[in-house]
């Protein structure tokens, strides 16, 4: 490397007005009401009397420096250079002007990207980084993502759920995906497999021992050479201590299974935030399209769409009807394994006489 | 690459599934880019990923690569089969910290992208799930000048590991009529102040923050964060009598009783003919009435926010959500943002003094009793933290606490 000239400014994030449009700048704090003229686009009304108007469109996520100034160059063309993007992956282009949201639309729908996300919609999945990117992943998180958007693009572009709908995948149990409305994540079925010949020169034995949520892993000897074994009958196949040590494999291409998840919801609307719930597992892990995955997935979200009422989100839904419903309408098996064991799993017995029949 | 002949990429059967269909295909977007730049890593990376693809196993190991100075903000990747696939034996990712809010503009995302294409692969993720701009595959010679480069047009590296992570805000009250709070000054002061912990792995574990405007969370700060810093009120919701009336015209009372008045949590809302009477005092500041009529509807002007703390994903001891260590704080002046920093860092030096290894903060709560941690953090408890009072007797009562005492 050439001799560095430049002495790093720890400069943390950019100044929060820097990239503001002019009139989100002008209106900083004092915007009045928001409607949603229709599926993709937001009107936000200013104490002022501004009007701004939000077109958001669907995006690859992984994207390269040609999608990003495609849409720098939208943005140059209908919104004074400035863009943002959503947390789900979207981004959102701001205007004034409406006749500049109809041309947006347009371009945006040439350039393949479908205006949605908003309102009671199918938003984009919020998903991890899988085998493009990540060093521990099961499975890979943009190709699941992509394949879930196709199957529900009609839901993206529409406003026609109960609520909104938040999806996530994760690559493996750690689910960086987060929680969502419904989240594919994967699970494993047998314990690590341990290379003993390498263990010892690439692992840090201690943390790994401490890593593991059951205290499965106990230091050994093998071949002469200090390693660590895994006591199967406590070991519940987290891959926690993969992370941690990349000698205890926990990956398979067959026992590496995806599980479905839902009511998850971050927001405080109706009811407290809540975590997601386990309501299938041991679906096949399979590329490039994961079909069992979907059609499952796809199964909820009808049975969603047909039974809950507005503003319901897919937890809500469930309260009200009822798991044993959810299980019938779903079309899904209740097993044990769906019963908690873990850490006051007891809290989430049922501990009344409240049953439905 | 040679002027004369076209760059070819390799077959990608797999991957070329994924090219069908009518959501944006990455795949598509990865080949596009290969194609023009004629960059080899690129189509390295496509070659490796196709092959997990084929034999369900991903194929990338870390390593230690960084930047001068730093001690994270670039995860190093290394193929593990670079026999397989030499044109990919490096991709590193380099994170940047995003603006507040994710708010952009063309000039420095043109820079961004040209340098990147310069330096690095030009794949270019948006966003990770903290929050950060991951600029996925750079070489290691490369990791240093590119991030000189851009760190003179004021970007700057995320946090990995053990660290203060890139804090994450929703739009706030650049665009939302909803923001409570200057959730977009605070993400950018809170992590300013703390950058020297963003870039020097110090701590026991991650510490992430997340800056919501209102308790919509759009953010996911409550799931997803260490510390979530929720815009709220604690005056009355603002109500205009006459779009409330409009919007029972408009929507019919059925819509309105059965999807606003019966939908409140907690009954705070009854009618008298097409006037709303909400009870404040029962109101817990949930959003829903605000969300279905927010021309009628505005949250309250005395702002401030509601803080949440030990909030995190499954390592190790399972899923926790956020739990009230603030009920509300004040954030509008410098003082008041320097309070709420200084309660953070008051929080963080103590968890990071007495917290195990790769223990969160939520879990070392845990670990050592909410009790504990109010005592040492000299904290009064208060109601808003618990859903309600304790149901066991088994704690160690004080023989002179006098409940009657205290009342006068």
């Amino acid at each position: 490397m050439a001799e560095r000239t430049w002495k790093t400014i720890e400069s943390g994030p950019h100044p929060y007005m820097e990239m503001l449009h002019p009139v989100c700048i002008k209106n900083y704090g004092k915007w009045k009401y928001h409607e949603r003229p229709r599926p993709g686009v937001l009107k936000h009304v200013a104490e002022s009397g501004d009007v701004l108007y939000t077109v958001r469109a669907g995006t690859e996520r992984q994207d390269t420096v040609d999608i990003i100034r495609r849409f720098c160059d939208l943005a140059d063309k209908y919104c004074e250079g400035h863009l943002r993007w959503t947390v789900r992956n979207n981004v959102e282009f701001m205007t004034p002007d409406w006749s500049s949201v109809e041309s947006l639309i347009s371009d945006l729908e040439k350039l393949g990207h479908p205006i949605g996300g908003t309102g009671p919609s199918i938003s984009a999945v919020a998903h991890t980084q899988g085998w493009l990117h990540c060093d521990i992943p099961a499975t890979d998180a943009s190709g699941a993502a992509k394949s879930i958007m196709d199957t529900v693009y009609e839901e993206y572009v529409r406003e026609e759920m109960p609520n909104r709908v938040k999806l996530s995948t994760s690559c493996c149990e750690i689910n960086c995906g987060g929680q969502a409305d419904i989240a594919v994540v994967i699970q494993h079925t047998r314990p690590p497999r341990i290379n003993h010949d390498i263990l010892a020169n690439i692992c840090e034995m201690p943390s790994t021992v401490a890593r593991c949520p059951v205290a499965a892993i106990r230091p050994t000897t093998v071949n002469g050479k200090p390693s660590l074994m895994v006591v199967e009958e406590k070991c519940i196949y987290c891959g926690a201590c993969f992370g941690a040590c990349p000698a205890m494999e926990i990956n398979h291409p067959e026992y590496s299974k995806l599980a479905i998840w839902v009511g998850g919801k971050n927001s405080n609307a109706r009811s407290k935030p809540t975590t997601m719930k386990l309501v299938c597992h041991g679906l096949p892990n399979n590329p490039p399209r994961w079909p069992e995955v979907n059609a499952v997935m796809k199964r909820i979200l009808t049975a969603y769409k047909e039974g809950a009422r507005d503003w319901e989100r897919v937890g809500e839904w469930i309260d009200r009807i009822g798991w044993k419903r959810f299980f019938e309408l779903a079309d899904l098996d209740f097993d044990r394994f769906l019963i908690d064991n873990y850490r006051h799993a007891r809290t989430s017995f049922n501990t009344s006489a409240h049953i439905r029949f | 690459m040679s002027d004369e002949k076209e760059f070819q990429l390799n077959p990608t059967p797999h991957l070329d599934e994924l090219e069908k269909g009518p959501w944006p295909s990455f795949i598509s977007g990865f080949k596009e880019l290969a194609k023009r730049t004629g960059n080899t890593m690129v189509r390295g990376a496509l070659d490796q990923l196709n092959y997990s693809y084929e034999t369900r196993l991903g194929y990338w190991k870390g390593g230690v690569v960084g930047v001068h100075g730093y001690g994270a903000g670039v995860i190093s990747r290394y193929s593990m089969i670079p026999d397989l696939f030499p044109e990919a034996k490096e991709f590193h990712t380099v994170r940047i910290q995003p603006p507040p809010g994710l708010h952009y503009n063309t000039k420095k995302l043109r820079f961004l992208c040209d340098t990147w294409e310069r330096l690095g692969s030009g794949l270019i993720n948006m966003h990770g799930q903290t929050g950060n701009l991951q600029m996925i595959g750079i070489g290691q010679d490369n990791v240093q000048e590119f991030f000189d480069e851009v760190n003179k047009e004021g970007w700057d590296l995320g946090g990995a590991g053990a660290v203060v992570r890139t804090g994450a805000s929703c739009v706030g009250p650049a665009r939302c009529d909803q923001a409570c709070n200057d959730n977009l000054k605070l993400h950018e002061k809170m992590l300013t102040y703390f950058t020297d912990l963003v870039h020097r792995p110090q701590l026991p574990y991650k510490m992430k923050m997340k800056f919501a405007g209102c308790p919509n969370d759009c953010i996911n700060s409550i799931q997803r964060a260490d510390m979530s810093f929720i815009g709220t009120w604690r005056d009355d919701i603002q109500q205009d009598d006459a779009e409330v009336e409009k919007f029972i015209d408009e929507k019919g009372m059925d819509y309105v009783v059965n999807n606003v008045i019966t939908r409140c949590p907690t009954n705070a809302i009854t009618l008298e003919g097409k006037k709303m009477v909400i009870d404040n005092k029962d109101c817990v500041r949930c959003m829903h009435c605000l969300n279905v009529m927010p021309k009628a509807l505005s949250p309250g002007k005395d702002r401030g926010l509601t803080m949440l703390l030990g909030g995190k994903g499954i390592l190790k001891m399972g899923n926790m959500l956020g739990a009230v260590i603030a009920p509300f704080m004040k954030c509008e002046t410098d003082e008041e943002i320097e309070a709420v920093i200084e309660f953070v860092e008051n929080i963080i030096d103590y968890w990071a003094d007495n917290a195990l290894d790769h223990e969160r903060v939520g879990e070392f709560m845990e670990r050592i009793g909410m009790h504990q941690f109010l005592e040492d953090m000299e904290l009064d408890a208060t109601i808003e933290m618990v859903n309600h009072p304790r149901d066991n007797p088994y704690f160690k009562a004080s023989h002179d606490h006098d409940p009657l005492a205290k009342k006068g």
